[in-house]
């Protein structure tokens, strides 16, 4: 992974000393809490209902056992004990001292990591596919080039006041594991006829109150173009995007209202003005210096049904869930790519404690060269785990309770912070995903309904991806009451799609049965275990769904 | 309001008219792009030092043939989060080669002063009470730069390759 150089850690160090006098300003009354509040959210510090969150930049979702440490370290020094890894892969403190923050900042910069750019209106955290650099079939490992945009986008004179958030997420293989679709823009790297790498570049995708699926700016970008493109886009958007609205100010509005060949003509434009001017795209060596910190580990094949593993798949009942869900092949035989479920049946979706924290980076010293990935479902991931460490890895993440084996299954639930948290939610999500969650704690039953991928947000910001739950549960404000919107067969890979309105909200009691009818509508309906929750949806439409879920309506 | 230029207090000898004010002989004159635009042959032909002030949405290439007879732009933040005058000061210098004064004016606030030097303002009306010295701390507060700009600091990876001694040790 990549390690930061003397120059990387002096920005660092010195944008930690920059904050550490700002708030010294906040605190001494020099500075308002209006006037503090652009810089705090420029460092990732909001305001919460009931205190401070910080949020932590985990750049691609990339982290070592050295910085999984300190992040316990921090989640008790400073915190509960516990952190909240989110659906961009960044983790959050939920509640931090406002004094505390700079020497938070300060000990994460010891492990090279900050909390620059995870709010504000911006460019964003960079994310990847969280098993990039694992799995076969890749073009590049994607991290290279989120790492060159993180590094582009650090502090970017022109783009850090845009109209609005912006989010960039790439992917290094076809199958899209990184929502590419629903980002300000995504990149697929693909190869050209004559064999060159590039980008195919996407456009205009999000979620929030519209959601859009992005569309395709250029089909294919030479790589080597990629900073002077994404600068070209990024100077059209803080030029033309809406500042009158909030809630139009995406790029994906822009693309909505000016129509996609008009972007693309006023893009390429300007990138061809930018060309002429300045060179901005990494010269040819230092694109080989980041990407020389992304080098495929040195594995050497291993055996791919070792003993100690046939043994535990016929003898350990959790072993064998857990094979099943949670472990994925790797592109070494021999090897795999392990799941770390932070869905326990009945906890709160993405929370880890200090001490499983520390039992995680121990584990994935011993079995995974040190290396942790956050996904965006709000799971950890052991990227290089060789299958004859698997019985004695599992058996670790269970002391920890982390060796849940319901990856994808309908237990492992997106779920934003809602009404526990956030100042802007309509209604609780943590405790919906709960219910839900012990609904189903049958492992067994989970397996038999095989992927269903529920996602839950607390208001129409979205943060919990319900748009994109093949069951979207949407939190609203029904008189004053909580309520559940539903809906069905949202997705979030290369098919992306938006999921539709099944009919009216329900009462927190009545989601979590919704969720159950659903289910058992589908398990009658489907043509065999071999058509998934989301191929049925697709195949039955909704109605099916609908009679039951409101058998009162069914006349009219 | 302090006018800091080129890292010093500065005395400000402009005038902003407004649309129907008569502009007064002898004084240097800042004017919107519409009465610039409206009245553009007297104005250029006249003695007058003159400036335009360009809002939000008012893209400099409507100045694009006229830079070398204004010796100032302002551009205008009405709000600190509208980012658009970032963009038209990097065209300004890097597109249309200006090299006359850019100067930020509006809700100018120190924590922007890196953003704005980078992108090429080289003159700052500042909130009352403003230092020169604290302008100067806000600007170097940050100094290695990921990206070039239209200042003249060189890019962390340009740097890494040809003065590897010169990251900072703090
Ligand atoms: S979706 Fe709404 S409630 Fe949930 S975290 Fe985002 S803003 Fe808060």
């Amino acid at each position: 992974m990549y390690r930061y150089d003397a120059f990387d850690a002096a920005f660092v160090r010195q944008r930690t000393e920059q904050f550490r006098d700002q708030v010294a300003r906040r605190l001494s009354g020099e500075l308002t809490e209006e006037e503090f509040k652009p810089l705090r959210l420029m460092n990732g510090l909001y305001l919460q209902l009931h205190a401070y969150m910080l949020r932590v930049a985990i750049p691609y979702g990339t982290l070592d056992s050295r910085q999984l440490r300190k992040l316990a370290h921090i989640a008790r020094t400073y915190d509960k004990g516990y952190g909240h890894f989110t659906t961009r892969q960044n983790i959050q403190f939920n509640w931090p001292a406002l004094v505390d923050v700079p020497s938070i900042l300060e000990e994460l910069a010891e492990v090279e990591m900050h909390a620059i750019q995870t709010s504000g209106n911006c460019i964003r955290n960079v994310t990847a596919d969280h098993y990039a650099g694992a799995v076969a079939g890749e073009v590049e490992d994607p991290r290279i080039w989120a790492e060159i945009i993180r590094q582009w986008s650090s502090l970017h004179p022109e783009f850090s006041f845009l109209p609005r958030k912006f989010k960039i997420a790439v992917t290094g293989t076809t199958h899209d594991r990184a929502a590419v679709k629903l980002h300000d823009i995504g990149l697929v790297l693909t190869r050209d006829a004559a064999g060159a790498v590039g980008f195919q570049v996407l456009v205009g995708g999000g979620q929030g109150r519209t959601p859009m699926v992005a569309k395709t700016l250029r089909d294919f970008l030479p790589k080597e173009r990629l900073l002077s493109y994404l600068e070209a886009i990024l100077r059209t958007y803080n030029l033309l995007g809406r500042r009158d609205n909030k809630y139009k100010a995406r790029i994906k509005i822009l693309v909505h209202e000016v129509g996609i060949e008009e972007v693309r003509r006023l893009v390429e434009a300007e990138w061809e003005a930018i060309g002429r001017e300045t060179s901005l795209d990494l010269p040819e060596a230092e694109r080989a210096r980041i990407a020389a910190h992304f080098a495929p580990p040195d594995l050497t094949p291993r055996p791919a049904e070792p003993p100690a593993l046939v043994e535990a798949l016929a003898t350990h009942r959790p072993f064998r869930h857990w094979l099943r869900s949670n472990v994925k092949p790797h592109r070494t035989p021999g090897y795999a790519v392990v799941d770390v479920s932070l869905k326990p049946i009945g906890g709160a979706p993405g929370d880890m404690t200090d001490a499983q924290m520390e039992a995680l980076a121990d584990l994935a010293d011993r079995h995974s060269l040190g290396e942790i990935r956050v996904s965006h479902a709000q799971n950890l991931v052991l990227p290089h785990v060789a299958r004859e460490d698997l019985p004695a890895l599992h058996r670790g993440l269970a002391a920890a309770g982390l060796a849940t084996g319901n990856n994808r299954l309908v237990s492992d639930i997106i779920a934003c912070p809602g009404l526990d948290y956030c100042a802007l939610a309509n209604a609780r999500s943590i405790p919906i995903a709960q219910r839900i969650s012990e609904r189903f704690a049958d492992l067994d039953r989970q397996a038999d309904i095989g992927p269903l991928e529920i996602k839950i947000s607390g208001c129409i910001n979205a943060c919990g991806h319900h748009h994109v739950g093949h069951i979207g549960l949407l939190g609203v404000d029904r008189k004053g009451e909580e309520a559940y919107q539903i809906t069905l067969g949202g997705r979030a890979d290369e098919n992306a799609a938006i999921g539709r309105i099944v009919g009216p909200a329900f009462d927190a009691d009545g989601a979590v049965a919704a969720v159950e009818t659903i289910v058992e509508t589908y398990l009658e309906e489907r043509l065999g275990p071999d058509e998934s929750f989301l191929a049925a949806v697709e195949r039955l439409g909704l109605a099916p769904f609908k009679a039951r879920l409101y058998p009162d309506k069914r006349a009219a | 309001m302090p006018l800091i230029k080129h890292g010093r207090f500065a005395a400000d000898l402009w005038t902003v008219y407004a649309d129907d004010a008569p502009l007064q002989p002898d004084i240097p004159a800042v004017v919107s792009l519409a009465r610039f635009l409206a009245q553009r042959a007297a104005l250029t032909a006249s003695a007058l030092d003159l400036g335009v002030r360009l809002e939000p949405g008012e893209h400099p290439q409507a100045l694009a043939e006229a830079l070398d007879r204004l010796a100032l732009v302002q551009l205008h933040f009405p709000s600190f989060t509208d980012g658009r005058a970032y963009s038209y000061a990097r065209l300004l210098r890097q597109r249309y080669r200006y090299r006359g004064e850019v100067r930020a004016v509006g809700h100018v606030l120190r924590d922007q002063y890196l953003f704005m030097a980078r992108a090429g303002f080289d003159a700052f009306e500042t909130p009352p009470g403003e230092t020169a010295q604290k302008w100067r701390q806000a600007v170097r507060a940050v100094g290695p730069a990921y990206q070039p700009a239209a200042d003249d600091r060189r890019p962390v990876w340009a740097e890494r390759r040809t003065h590897p001694e010169r990251a900072p040790s703090q």
